[in-house]
């Protein structure tokens, strides 16, 4: 016989819980996985070399607004950038890196993220690390204090649609190298990323209230009758977010590394050029 | 029949201790089936609530291991070998063993403005299409287990019992304005007296819905939307003034 002094055996310090699973397997992944992948993109958006391989652009850079003129190997050609050559006024202590502008979006958009939320108050914050399991026993405010910027999203959304659009624009551009048409392997690594940041961004919770959650008779006219629709679809992607969110993510992991080995010569593109 | 040890917790809000029974379990035998036998053979004053033994009444919601399930719902080959803690509910007041007084749920419910229904059609009936319904129809099957409730961190960990509702009025109020014919309008409340600000969305209340309703996508995410599109969202307001709401 084990006594307790706690109501109903209920310890309050961090992390107490009678739970006999391996609960902190999930954490622990996810803050493995988070670190990995946003540690490699953020290091190659500072890095800021190697993201072009004619036809291919690394998605960590684009759309490119400027682009270093000079001094950065595999960099994106000065005609490719939106407004040409970095400016005489870029800060010294900077990377002249495409990556700090559009790109951007993205990581807000993801920051934002309803399942990306729980995925890192779980992992990092500890609010709670996992179900049934004491949390982080400080002041807690939710989303109503400091965190309200969570709000934002849907601004993030709006952005991420933008972003999309240049998205495919690079995968169906990646077709045409020195205006003859072909494919390589990259070709099918840029469509599937904007495949896959498709997938994640109309599964959105904020796109899904937008094109038809918010509305309350599905059946009243012809317009809320085709926003059903869309809703459906939106539903079946967004019951899936989390999956597509890992895999997007991974994928333009991938699409850069590629992109930037194709690049630096270490390995060769597989095309029909 | 294999003999199995359990660890409930006895006592009442004063204080009390994890008391250990062993009895012999029988094939396909619920954790509910445990406790009574246990009641039989060595403890015939241990409280515990239970009604259906079918998962729809809600009444024996407890902790299995350290989880919130329904007694009657978790099945003992479902559990790993070694001791079974079973504790009461941490997030509302004890009253004795296995049994908590949830009142407090009762009365946030009475807190929710009602359903307040549109103008009869002009041939006195209220019409509404199934795919109309088909949403807040998720909602309906929940059996107050309080689960979620529970789990909730904003009220087992932080107490926040006066700023936030919990997830099962989530969904409550979820079913209300979402609903075709309802004209209330919940949405300042929700943000200022039922706190959808304190939900961070961790989604323990959807783990453990033994009706797997979609609490947090279904529910709270749409009604933290409507508080945006309230408040946080000028394009949505500015197109709403000019277009008409929609």
């Amino acid at each position: 016989m084990a006594s307790s002094t706690a109501i109903g055996g209920h310890q309050d310090n961090f992390a107490a819980t009678l739970r006999t699973d391996r609960w902190w397997l999930g954490p622990t992944l996810t803050a493995a996985g988070l670190i990995a992948f946003f540690g490699y993109l953020t290091i190659r958006v500072f890095y800021a070399q190697y993201v072009w391989a004619d036809p291919y652009m690394s998605p960590v850079v684009s759309p490119p607004l400027f682009t270093p003129a000079a001094g950065y190997k595999g960099a994106v050609p000065v005609n490719h950038a939106w407004l040409g050559a970095f400016p005489a006024w870029w800060p010294s202590f900077l990377p002249k890196s495409p990556g700090f502008f559009f790109p951007v979006l993205a990581i807000m958009f993801r920051a934002t993220c309803y399942y990306y939320r729980k995925a890192y108050y779980r992992a990092f914050a500890a609010t709670p690390p996992a179900c049934g399991v004491r949390g982080v026993p400080l002041k807690y405010r939710g989303e109503t204090a400091l965190l309200i910027f969570q709000n934002l999203h849907r601004y993030a959304l709006y952005g991420a649609l933008f972003l999309l659009v240049f998205l495919w624009w690079d995968g169906f551009a990646a077709f045409f190298k020195n205006g003859k048409f072909g494919f390589g392997v990259g070709t099918f690594l840029l469509l599937g990323n904007a495949f896959l940041l498709s997938c994640y961004t109309f599964g959105c919770h904020s796109w899904r209230h937008l094109i038809g959650g918010k509305l309350d008779c599905f059946s009243c006219d012809a317009q809320s009758r085709a926003r059903l629709g869309v809703w459906k679809k939106s539903s079946w992607l967004n019951a899936r977010h989390m999956q597509f969110a890992w895999f997007s993510l991974a994928w333009v992991a991938l699409t850069d590394l590629y992109i930037s080995l194709v690049s630096m010569g270490a390995i060769k593109d597989l095309n029909t050029w | 029949m294999a003999e199995r040890t359990f660890r409930i917790w006895r006592g009442n809000k004063d204080g009390g201790e994890f008391v250990e029974y062993k009895i012999d379990v029988g094939p396909g035998w619920v954790v509910l089936d445990c406790i009574h036998r246990i009641q039989m053979q060595h403890a015939t004053d241990l409280a515990c609530r239970w009604n259906c033994k079918a998962g729809k009444c809600g009444s024996c919601s407890m902790e299995i291991n350290g989880k919130p399930r329904l007694g009657c719902m978790t099945r003992m080959n479902s559990l790993p070998d070694g001791p079974i803690t079973i504790q009461p509910l941490k997030t509302f007041p004890l009253v004795k063993d296995l049994v908590t007084d949830v009142k407090w749920n009762y009365e946030q419910n009475k807190r929710i403005p009602p359903f307040k229904p549109k103008a009869r059609n002009a041939d006195g009936t209220h019409r509404m299409m199934q795919e109309d319904v088909d949403r807040v129809q998720e909602f309906r099957k929940c059996i107050e287990c309080f689960l979620c409730q529970d789990v909730c961190h904003v009220l087992r960990d932080h107490k926040a019992h006066d700023q936030f509702v919990g997830p099962r009025f989530m969904i409550r109020l979820a079913s209300l304005e979402m609903h075709p014919l309802d004209t209330e309008d919940r949405v300042e409340k929700m943000r200022k007296e039922f706190g959808t600000g304190w939900c961070n969305i961790t989604r323990c209340c959807t783990e453990v819905c033994p009706e797997h309703i979609g609490i947090t996508d279904n529910g709270i995410i749409p009604m933290k939307e409507r508080v945006v599109d309230r408040y946080f969202d000028p394009i949505a307001w500015f197109l709403g003034k000019v277009f008409g709401k929609k």
